[in-house]
């Protein structure tokens, strides 16, 4: 069951941007940080984190759910933190993402060549 | 001036590729479920025979699959499914690993630091900053939130 949540959450919400995408003529680039600033958006409205939690993996893979583990970052390191938790709590929830991104990424670039465009 | 333009406008129209909608949506629909249902299969892993708690299978599946797609993409494979899946491919996870790790490759010839240190973050560098920013500012108005309700 919950493979099929995870499979009909993520097809829908790739779907959805598929129109988006189609129907403007928005960059990827610009689709990512909208998704992202709305995924943000959402999680302080309070409605991301129980879709979250019901949808499971088709609803935190999306970059929406990388903008709702900013948000939360924020929100959490506020309670314990005050005020120095909104310039702390996004980057450290986000850390391990960004930093495999980063890692990963760069040992990417030193072992593999340019392909051609086809 | 008013005709050339109606005429620039058709020409524009008319060498536009023309997607097809719908069957863009049922690939990007297919995609991004299997790349979810695939996630959704490494949690199951990481917290049942990995004995991983629920927060930290979450942070382990997403970085498998970043590792993933950067191998993916290195071996030219990514971008193909990009082709086929559209938003499909971009959306998840997956497709931010693409986009750290192909403009590094591609402009690995000038140099470490101009070349892969720089266009490591062409995609990277916008959405960590209107992501900081947007949940800095959501966050500031949380705080006065709970400050005038104290």
């Amino acid at each position: 069951m919950e493979y099929v949540k995870a499979f009909l959450v993520g097809g829908v919400i790739c779907g959805l941007v598929q129109i988006l995408l189609d129907r403007t003529k928005l960059m990827p680039g610009r689709v990512m940080v909208l998704l992202v600033v709305s995924g943000c958006i959402l999680g302080a409205l309070g409605i991301y984190p129980p879709f979250l939690e019901w949808a499971g993996a088709g609803a935190a893979v999306p970059l929406l759910g990388f903008g709702n583990t900013l948000w939360k970052g924020v929100k959490e390191a506020m309670e314990t933190e005050g005020l120095l938790g909104i310039f702390k709590g996004g980057l450290t929830a986000s850390s391990a993402g960004i930093g495999a991104a980063l890692v990963f990424g760069y040992i990417g670039a030193l072992l593999f060549k340019p392909k051609m465009k086809e | 001036m008013e005709i050339n333009k109606n005429a620039y406008d058709a020409y524009v129209k008319e060498v536009t590729p023309v997607n097809r909608l719908w069957p863009d949506v049922g690939k990007a629909f297919l995609t991004g479920g299997l790349i979810c249902t695939l996630a959704q299969g490494l949690m199951n892993w990481l917290t049942g025979p990995m004995g991983q708690e629920k927060e930290a299978a979450s942070a382990w599946m997403l970085i498998l699959l970043i590792g993933l797609s950067i191998l993916l993409t290195g071996f030219g494979l990514y971008p193909k499914l990009v082709k086929f899946g559209g938003a499909g491919a971009l959306v998840p996870i997956t497709g931010f690993a693409n986009s750290v790790v192909s403009p590094a490759i591609e402009y690995k010839a000038e140099g470490h630091v101009f070349g892969v240190g720089c266009k490591i973050f062409t995609i990277a560098g916008p959405v960590i900053l209107f992501g900081v920013v947007t949940s800095w500012g959501l966050g500031l108005i949380w705080w006065i939130g709970r400050v005038m309700g104290s």
